[in-house]
């Protein structure tokens, strides 16, 4: 089963869309992506999990370490989550207060939660 | 006594999403656990197998075995066992993550899967069986808040 991933543009951030289930066997292609786009110079990343229908914690390792990555190079990730079974996971690993969750892409490129 | 149902699964990645998938559909038929309690269970089995896939990738190719899988249906609760034959390993031994509010706890990328199943079964427990280890999860109908 492979991950979808797209990316565009908004207002400056690179809005990584990603669908499908991520564990050990899809993490690897999104990890590559991330990294992808730091290294493109895109420090500034959107991550939409809202077509994603179950993450575990390999996502969430990959997640922490590109967030860890960004932050070292002046960037910022945030994460649009809207589904209770994959925020469940940031909120009992307590990683809700490491991330920033967003409702919306349009709320994540502008850092305000309505 | 309740159902038994039991799988070998090659220790691969790519049969993750099969196995989590097959013991949703298992407790879907087979228990009275509500669907809060069976997505719990679908992400705990996930990181038992995925830990059973580890532990099977550190031997050299030609002595890797298949994982088991065996679900224990009872009327108030599913066990889910995955053994793997990986060497073993002590739980106890793994260094605990700093708090989250703190700037170490993203050096942290790995070992979250242990305190998730943790939290996610009402028992968790680990045995030396044979070559490897067996971890036993146990998800009652009741809602954990």
């Amino acid at each position: 089963m492979e991950l979808g991933l797209v990316v565009r543009e908004q207002d400056g951030w690179a809005v990584l869309a990603v669908s499908g289930e991520i564990d050990i066997a899809t993490a690897p292609s999104l990890r590559e992506r991330l990294h992808g786009l730091l290294a493109e110079d895109k420090r500034q990343i959107v991550v939409d999990l809202d077509d994603v229908g179950f993450l575990d914690s390999t996502a969430l390792g990959v997640l922490v370490g590109v967030l860890k990555r960004a932050r070292s190079e002046d960037g910022e990730v945030r994460i649009v989550c809207t589904q209770p079974r994959v925020r469940k996971v940031f909120e009992i690993t307590r990683l809700d207060s490491a991330f920033d969750l967003f409702d919306s892409v349009d709320e994540a490129v502008r850092g305000a939660r309505e | 006594m309740g159902d038994h149902i039991e799988l070998e699964v090659p220790a691969r990645p790519e049969f993750l999403a099969m196995v989590r998938a097959i013991v949703t559909l298992i407790a879907e038929t087979g228990s009275k656990l509500p669907s809060p309690r069976i997505d719990d269970l679908r992400l705990a089995v996930t990181e038992a197998f995925a830990n059973a896939i580890d532990a099977e990738r550190r031997k050299p190719d030609g002595e890797r075995r298949s994982v088991v899988v065996r679900c224990d249906l009872e009327p108030d609760f599913v066990a889910v066992e995955v053994h793997d034959e990986g060497g073993g390993f002590d739980p106890a031994a793994l260094t605990p993550h700093p708090d989250v509010t703190k700037p170490a706890r993203l050096q942290f990328e790995r070992g979250l899967g242990i305190p998730l199943m943790r939290e996610l079964t009402d028992q968790l427990e680990f045995r030396h069986e044979g070559g490897g280890t067996t971890v036993r999860l146990v998800l009652t109908s009741h809602l954990r808040g």
